[in-house]
């Protein structure tokens, strides 16, 4: 599914730099990136949905090299191939539920707002269990709540790929609980594979396989691989 | 671009009194200059036309500006009163017709115009219902005058005292209105016209009361002194003037000698006006004003008036324009994590970057549309507006 070779990565001239010698994810499978602060974790979360590029190096998720492709065609495999959900939550004030999980389609002109994506993100919103709050604005919803929404934002265009970042940071243990049955049921019913980003080892037992950013030492299923962030 | 226009009407729709604030500050910085120019280029154009309309006034010596607007607009700032006398003066002359002018009651807001007959001829004025005046009493309304108090011929209309504290002063007088005027875009329009003398009635210089040598008046009789009969405060005055009481109204004391605000005269050559001028150049009481030349300095003034007015808009336009650039600058950079959080779902910069603009964009054609709108509004009821402004 993902595939990583010879990455290397800094913000301008700072001094942070990722390099993953290799790294690989299997479709179908749940992954968590744990590791300290500053560790590039979310930096690999961006490389691999293709919203920053490598300076050196390839990130392949699909058999697409999506640090090839020109911004344009980035976009389009972002909108149609990953579903990201953000530690806080990034919903538009000023649109209601309803048109909060809708906005891939409003934003990309490859998607097709059409009644039968609207009748998919009420049945999402029922299946979270927010469905009588579609037209709420997010700011009248609870924390819990507004990550759901972002959630049903993430998996409307049934993405093989699901990025999370930090998706219970902000939740109290129920909502965390919710949210993670939320995703892990939707990952194995639709074979989507998860990565996550987490600081919470409470949650690590959930994933399939853990990536540790601090030596890049890598456990559980698959083989390990070397390297440093 | 219909995705985008939307995230950009819900954006301003959720922030609605930002948006309101904005839309209505680009408004007035559009509207204050564009407007101010229309309502002067619309009263100069008016108030010069009737001006230049109207050869000469005379009046008591006073303020020639409030002669003249009381004389052409009807306004409520009554110049000091000169005399019937000067009317028939100027028509012994035989230099030019003279016709009286007495402005200075109202009903209902509406100016009371004690003319003669003349009067229409001269302004041009037909009737579009009913009749002329015909005897004392009787009213004839400008079309809009008839419009705002809800009357036409066959109704009535009482003229407003001018103080309510004042039981000594004014009596109203129940009026019937006997025909309408025809619209003539002019102060005509919204005048309720009587002949003079009913004007001078309402003053309470004519009047009319209880035949006092019939018995059903004996209560109304103080003493009686030979032919002589002198009446107490219970003599009945009427407040209208009918065919059955008409005969006993009266004036007390010389015509000559009752109060006109102004006389309009009218004369048929330059030369007539000149000798006139030179002849009420010297008066002691008396002033004669041509209202294109009153009416011309009047506007020098409201030109240079104008022109700082502007300046101050303009001035104040820059500023609101400048602090609205600041609220969209700081607004686009509060939401830069939207920007980023679009962005990273799939939106290209140039379609976040136009769904920011749109929303600058329709803000700013709104306002520009409301100033139009008003703009428009100005001008067609600018007529309107400079009258009102001038009552």
């Amino acid at each position: 599914m993902i595939r990583i070779e010879g990455l290397s990565f800094r913000y301008g001239e700072g001094d942070f730099q990722l390099q993953i010698p290799e790294l690989s994810v299997e479709a179908g499978t749940t992954t968590a990136f744990i590791g300290p602060s500053g560790s590039g974790k979310t930096t690999l979360l961006n490389l691999i949905a293709g919203i920053i590029k490598p300076e050196t190096g390839r990130v392949e998720t699909r058999d697409v090299e999506v640090s090839a492709l020109p911004d344009p065609e980035r976009r389009r495999f972002r909108v149609t191939t990953v579903g990201l959900v953000f530690q806080e939550f990034e919903l538009l004030e000023y649109l209601s539920v309803l048109d909060n999980i809708l906005l891939p389609y409003r934003i990309h002109s490859a998607l097709d707002l059409d009644d039968s994506v609207r009748d998919r993100a009420r049945s999402l919103a029922e299946r979270v269990g927010i469905s009588d709050k579609l037209a709420r604005y997010p700011r009248r919803l609870s924390q819990g709540e507004r990550q759901r929404v972002a959630v049903c934002r993430a998996v409307l265009t049934d993405p093989p790929l699901l990025l999370t970042d930090e998706p219970t940071g902000n939740l109290d243990p129920v909502n965390r609980e919710r949210v993670l049955d939320i995703l892990f049921d939707y990952v194995t019913e639709s074979g989507t594979t998860l990565v996550s980003v987490t600081h919470d080892h409470e949650i690590l037992a959930r994933f399939g396989r853990v990536v540790d950013f601090r030596d890049f030492h890598v456990w559980g299923e698959g083989d390990d691989t070397g390297g440093g962030a | 671009m219909t995705d985008t226009l939307y995230l950009a009407w819900r954006y301003l729709a959720f922030h609605r009194v930002k948006t309101a604030i904005l839309v209505a500050a680009i408004t007035l910085i559009v509207f204050l200059p564009v407007g101010l120019r229309v309502i002067v280029n619309q009263s100069s154009r008016q108030l010069t036309a009737r001006a230049e309309a109207t050869p000469l006034v005379i009046g008591a010596k006073g303020s020639p500006t409030e002669l003249t607007l009381n004389t052409l607009y009807f306004s409520s700032d009554v110049p000091a009163r000169t005399t019937y006398a000067v009317a028939s003066e100027v028509t012994a002359t035989d230099l030019a017709r003279a016709i009286p002018m007495y402005v200075r009651f109202r009903v209902q807001g509406q100016p009371i115009v004690g003319t003669t007959l003349e009067y229409f001829e001269f302004r041009g004025l037909e009737l579009a219902a009913g009749r002329q005046i015909a005897v004392l009493g009787e009213a004839v309304l400008g079309s809009r005058a008839a419009e705002m108090l809800g009357v036409g011929p066959g109704d009535y209309v009482v003229s407003s005292p001018e103080s309510v504290f004042d039981i000594a002063g004014v009596y109203p007088l129940r009026m019937p209105v006997v025909g309408v005027l025809d619209f003539s875009d002019s102060a005509d329009d919204d005048a309720v016209f009587v002949d003079v003398k009913t004007a001078w009635v309402i003053e309470g210089l004519g009047h009319g009361h209880q035949d006092l040598s019939r018995p059903e008046a004996a209560a109304g009789v103080l003493r009686r002194e030979g032919n002589v009969v002198v009446g107490n405060a219970a003599v009945m005055q009427f407040n209208e003037i009918t065919p059955d009481n008409i005969d006993s109204f009266h004036f007390h004391g010389d015509l000559s000698g009752f109060p006109l605000t102004a006389v309009v005269v009218v004369p048929p050559d330059q030369r007539s006006s000149a000798l006139l001028q030179g002849r009420y150049q010297t008066s002691e009481t008396n002033q004669v004003v041509s209202p294109s030349e009153v009416m011309d300095k009047l506007l020098g003034t409201i030109l240079t008036v104008e022109k700082f007015v502007i300046a101050g808009a303009v001035t104040v336009g820059m500023a609101t324009l400048a602090t609205a650039f600041l609220v969209f600058a700081l607004s686009l950079r509060l939401r830069r994590r939207e920007r980023e959080t679009l962005f990273k779902i799939g939106g290209s910069r140039t379609a976040v970057a136009t769904v920011m603009a749109s929303e600058i964009v329709a803000v700013l054609a709104v306002g520009v549309l409301s100033a139009l709108v008003l703009t428009f509004l100005t001008q067609r009821y600018g007529d309107v507006i400079i009258r009102a402004l001038i009552r």
